[in-house]
């Protein structure tokens, strides 16, 4: 016990140093070249594509009048770092008291099942709403409207699927992991191991994401390097699953949760107040913004449209200006509708709750806290773009993604200067709170996947006492939270911006077929759950891999030869004498460099995409379902269908699972 | 404490487990289509009746905007009703389900 609370009090002492010895950043003011980087916490942004579509608004950016002052984003340090401590307080306290209850593997994966139903709803939405919610789509709505909120949307309905198809079956069926359900009835060895792959993969592509996203993050909001931004987040995070398990990961989920909400719901009342709580007149402002109607006539103008004037300004609220591919979006709707009901920490969740009404009530509850939170995130976008422009926006992330932040700022600042700088250290904090609760549940749900699976279940044959079941769990996520720091490290410079969606059309391909066919299908068997997974999983990779997610130095050459004769157009049309400006310049200079690309290929070896479409769903989906289905009419299994009784029984009623902890 | 042995398929023939097993089926693969097409009427709208997402309805407000606002009443009106149904039909079911069984 000693040695665990020296552990904890270093590794809690480590993090804070790590953050006030970082060091000052070389420019505080960030520069586009950061700024396009931190678009990788918006998951699925078009923007984010380092091609040709990005360089080539430069030339129509130029015309943009010229601000009188480059706005900044600089947080308050003191009071940011202080607020920060707070947040690593408070958590590593309820990590000691959550480490002294988690004794058996049921504590450590479970919470021991005492989790009530509403603190599963909130830990459910703490969980699930990552930094990309909470910044980048009121970012989208501020730059482009209604697409931003029509975007926002399928991560709700989403939670429609798991309040129907899975969460109270799970929770009578299941006992850790993804793997207990779909070995009910079925070899479980192939099938654990399977997928115990498929929930590894699908946790390392979100938690790459998330954790490159929060290193950029960090050096954008306080200015700590990134290594050491993803080292801190690493130690916190391992601190948290390894110490506390699904108890001090629950209460975190639930903290940042309750964090997430108050900063949403401050700033929305700001925002409201500042149109005198007149939803209709807070609309007649987007529209009448001047600054709103000029961005607007530039995008359209891109599809070659004119508008102008009020017209402008009504385009805003109408679909069309970020999201152009409708099969895109439909593809990436499938992908959430059925991939968050396959995303293994989120199924891990209903395993913490006692009941099936337990398990009801906390996605009813978790539903109504996401969906408000979209809900206000609406009105901090619009507000955004009201009251800061999306010309200011842009000014501090191309990508948008700093706008609830510098409305927060902004608004804060209208009542007192301190109040600006309170508000915006709290809402750092929330999106490092946000940060740590997301990546502790993808690592809790990796390591549950390994320790429980592959070790107890396939190499100890689930021979292994509940000291050594534990001990196991710990270590697996020591280690794979060590992993998960390394490639955060290591991906710095990659792009990451696809992985999320990629995460999520995994989920949805390989996982949510098998769950669902085990659950409802009296023949599914074997063949079925390894067809299904296995199938499911390579798809939506491969698909990824040869789509227009992927850097084609080609298609990059092409948009930046484009580039340089705009600015060689330019800089002929200057005054003899006058240079290019300081972002022209550096955007002439990159794309010099790109140019040299034009024979090279993508990853894959090619010079253009193969599959047109960003979000594979569309097609691994039905893949994932056709091969679970011919996997198990391939190969028929008489002890499985006479199973299925029992595992229907079970996951209607709770009969047995409710006896076991009566007893 | 061994787990107690059921026989699973005469509980699978009982008529009350085949009266929930009917109403549940019918409840969740029937609400979840509805659901998930509302949904994909927004994507699908958005790109193929964008004069239907701009008519105006109240002042600025278009039909576009009160369509995907509605999802989300839409969603949580139809979380409720699943809570009311189950509550109320699932629950009461199960419950008597577990005393014919003498469980």
């Amino acid at each position: 016990m000693t040695f665990k609370r020296i552990i904890i009090a270093s590794s809690l002492a480590l993090s804070i140093a790590a953050a006030a010895f970082a060091e000052e950043p070389k420019n505080a003011s960030v520069t586009s070249a950061v700024a396009t980087a931190a678009t990788a916490t918006t998951t699925t942004s078009p923007a984010t594509i380092s091609g040709a579509e990005t360089k080539f608004e430069t030339p129509a950016a130029v015309t943009t009048p010229a601000p009188a002052k480059k706005r900044e984003l600089k947080a308050n340090k003191a009071i940011t770092l202080t607020m920060f401590a707070l947040i690593i307080g408070i958590t590593m306290s309820v990590v000691v008291w959550a480490a002294r209850q988690t004794k058996s593997a049921a504590d450590f994966y479970a919470a021991g099942g005492g989790i009530t139903g509403t603190q599963n709803g909130w830990a459910i939405a703490g969980d699930y709403m990552s930094a990309a919610s909470f910044l980048g789509i009121s970012g989208l709505i501020s730059l482009y409207g209604y697409d931003g909120f029509m975007y926002s949307v399928g991560w709700l309905v989403a939670y429609i699927t798991v309040l129907l198809i899975v969460a109270e079956p799970c929770r009578n069926a299941g006992k850790y992991t993804l793997g207990d359900i779909l070995s009910f009835r079925t070899d479980p060895k192939p099938v654990r191991a399977v997928a115990a792959i498929s929930t590894v993969a699908v946790s390392t592509f979100y938690l790459t994401a998330q954790m490159v996203g929060a290193g950029k993050l960090m050096a954008l909001l306080i200015g700590v390097p990134y290594k050491t931004a993803i080292v801190g987040v690493g130690i916190l995070m391992v601190g948290y699953v390894v110490f506390g398990g699904m108890t001090a990961t629950t209460w975190v989920q639930i903290i940042k949760a309750g964090l997430l909400m108050s900063g949403a719901t401050l700033l929305s009342v700001l925002v409201l107040a500042k149109a005198g709580f007149n939803p209709i007149a807070f609309f007649d402002s987007i529209v009448n913004s001047l600054e709103i109607q000029d961005h607007v006539s530039k995008l359209a103008l891109k599809d070659g449209v004119t508008l102008n004037g009020i017209e402008a300004g009504q385009r805003f609220l109408e679909p069309g200006l970020f999201l152009k591919k409708p099969l895109d979006q439909i593809s990436l709707g499938m992908a959430l509708v059925l991939g968050t009901a396959g995303m293994p920490h989120i199924l891990m969740r209903f395993f913490t709750v006692p009941t099936a009404q337990a398990a009801r009530k906390s996605v009813i509850i978790a539903m109504f806290i996401i969906g408000g939170f979209y809900v206000l995130t609406t009105l901090l976008g619009f507000g955004a773009a009201v009251n800061l422009t999306p010309q200011g926006i842009m000014q501090v992330d191309k990508g948008g993604n700093m706008a609830t932040l510098i409305l927060a700022q902004q608004l804060g600042a209208d009542i007192a200067p301190i109040f600006g700088d309170l508000f915006l250290a709290f809402l750092c904090s929330v999106a490092f709170a946000t940060i740590l609760a997301v990546v502790s549940g993808l690592v809790l749900a990796a390591s549950a996947a390994i320790a429980h699976d592959i070790y107890v279940n396939v190499i100890k044959d689930g021979h292994a006492d509940q000291h050594e079941q534990v001990k196991a769990a710990r270590i697996t996520s020591l280690v794979v939270g060590i992993v998960g720091i390394v490639i955060g490290l290591m991906a710095e410079k990659a792009n990451v911006a696809h992985l999320v969606a990629l995460a999520f059309a995994v989920a949805a391909s390989g996982n949510l077929p098998v769950v669902v066919l085990s659950l409802f299908w009296r023949k599914f068997n074997t063949g079925g759950v390894i067809g299904g997974i296995v199938v499911g999983t390579i798809a939506s990779i491969g698909l990824v891999m040869v789509s227009p997610n992927m850097t084609y130095p080609k298609v990059v050459a092409e948009g930046a030869e484009k580039i340089i004769v705009a600015m060689e157009t330019k800089q002929a049309a200057l005054p003899a004498g006058a240079q290019l400006d300081e972002n022209d310049a550096k955007a002439l200079a990159k794309a010099k460099v790109d140019v040299l690309g034009k024979d090279g290929t993508s990853m894959m070896g090619l010079t253009k995409p193969l599959f047109k479409l960003k979000n594979p769903g569309i097609i691994s989906i039905p893949l994932g379902f056709i091969a679970a289905i011919l996997g198990t009419l391939m190969f028929p299994n008489r002890r499985a269908e006479e199973m299925f009784d029992e595992i229907y029984v079970r996951q209607n009623t709770g009969i047995g699972m409710a006896k076991a902890i009566d007893h | 404490m061994a787990e107690k042995q059921y026989d699973w398929s005469a509980i699978a023939k009982n008529p009350k487990f085949i009266e929930l097993h009917h109403k549940k089926q019918a409840f969740l693969f029937g609400w979840w289509i509805f659901s998930t097409a509302y949904y994909f009427l927004l994507p699908i709208g958005a790109a193929y009746a964008p004069g239907l997402f701009k008519i105006k309805i109240i002042g600025v407000i278009n039909f576009g905007y009160i369509f995907a606002l509605s999802q989300f009443f839409v969603s949580w009106g139809l979380a409720l009703y699943y809570a009311h149904v189950a509550n109320k039909d699932f629950d009461r079911l199960t419950r008597e389900l577990i005393e014919d069984l003498h469980l």
